[in-house]
């Protein structure tokens, strides 16, 4: 009777186990393209707004970065505007702040160029570096498809690995009528030394506009 | 002269009120309905918005599809992503301008992460995307991307 109840946990665990494998492949076949979960990200430069050059690795004092894919043109990017400005405000005291970066080609949304990319920074007072990302070289290394498309790097010893990527929260059109706040969570967790709980959200966004290979 | 400028004001709000007819604002179930619908019809259903720039290039393609395929099981549904509190200062104006003869609907389902994978699970949620499929045939193709038309024809011919 003992024997039967352990051969039944081991076969029990090995199911488990098995089955959590195959949701990890599955889960890393899905995001094939770009940086997988807990993938190490390359050190990349890019100019700010304000004309200087930064890097991931001037970050490398910080907790974490939260890394913006976003736009000037797209209306799901405008409307999530105030709530990155907030992120950044949230999150920069706790050394975990916003980077957004334009990978948008220019020459499809004139709205996008590097001069409109200043003057909406200015405007609306982006507290946090607006970077372009002129070769969209950074945005094909991520697998970054959409606007706005977030993606949340811990800070592991100098070393950058992805803990979330997808949507700020559940409400596009509304903010006060969101009930999931899934970039929160998601650094609220890291904070606190924790996993983060749901890895991956998809949004509706406004695709990259690529430039012609 | 003045009966004449009455008549065609009355015919212009008539005709905006007929085109309005066919657009309307839906939730998710009855997208849901459509995608599971048991029935030899290809669905060209595609996802798209009034400021998306090669959406609405894109729209025209459809448009030809839907007339000359007309004697085909092919129905077309537009789905716009445009926000519900633009429906009629953006979205009913913009389909009577363009004369869409095509079904639009608006989805308003804010909480996209739910309902994405069931669309497709290969899609990111980007705009344009086109997903085509006959259930009876148990065939689908999903596109993330602009298609041209030619694409859009020989791609249909697989499903015919």
């Amino acid at each position: 009777m003992k024997n039967k109840f352990w051969l039944a946990l081991v076969a029990v665990l090995a199911l488990g186990t098995a089955a959590t494998l195959f949701f990890q492949q599955k889960n890393a076949q899905a995001s094939s393209i770009g940086y997988p979960i807990g993938a190490t990200v390359a050190d990349f430069k890019l100019i700010n707004i304000n004309g200087t050059a930064i890097s991931l690795s001037d970050y490398k004092d910080k907790k974490g970065v939260i890394v913006v894919f976003t736009t000037n043109h797209c209306p799901f990017a405008k409307a999530y505007e105030e709530r990155i400005i907030g992120l950044d405000k949230k999150y920069s005291s706790q050394n975990f702040p916003v980077v957004a970066i334009n990978s948008n080609d220019a020459s499809d949304y004139e709205e996008d160029s590097f001069d409109n990319m200043k003057k909406r920074a200015n405007d609306k007072g982006y507290t946090f570096p607006y970077l372009q990302d002129a070769s969209q070289s950074v945005a094909r290394a991520f697998g970054a498809t959409r606007t706005p498309h977030v993606f949340i790097l811990r800070n592991d010893g100098g070393k950058f690995t992805v803990q979330y990527i997808g949507t700020i929260d559940d409400n596009y059109q509304d903010p006060s009528s969101v009930t999931k706040r899934y970039v929160e969570d998601a650094v609220n967790n890291i904070l606190l030394g924790k996993p983060v709980v749901l890895t991956q959200t998809k949004a509706v966004g406004c695709a990259i506009s690529w430039k012609d290979a | 002269m003045k009966s004449i400028i009455t008549c065609l004001i009355v015919l212009l709000i008539v005709n905006t009120i007929i085109r309005a007819q066919q657009v309307k604002i839906v939730k998710w179930p009855e997208v849901q309905a459509i995608l599971t619908q048991q029935s030899d019809t290809t669905y060209i259903v595609n996802f798209w918005a009034t400021w998306c720039k090669p959406c609405v290039a894109e729209l025209p393609y459809f448009e030809k599809i839907q007339e000359e395929y007309q004697t085909k099981n092919i129905k077309i549904l537009l789905i716009s992503m445009d926000f519900a509190s633009e429906f009629t200062t953006r979205v009913v104006p913009f389909v009577a301008h363009k004369k869409l003869i095509s079904k639009v609907w608006v989805l308003n389902e804010p909480d996209a992460n739910s309902w994405i994978d069931k669309v497709n699970s290969s899609w990111s949620g980007a705009i344009p995307a086109t997903l085509i499929f006959n259930n009876f045939k148990k065939k689908s193709s999903f596109f993330e991307q602009k298609l041209e038309y030619n694409q859009l024809v020989q791609e249909v011919g697989r499903f015919l």
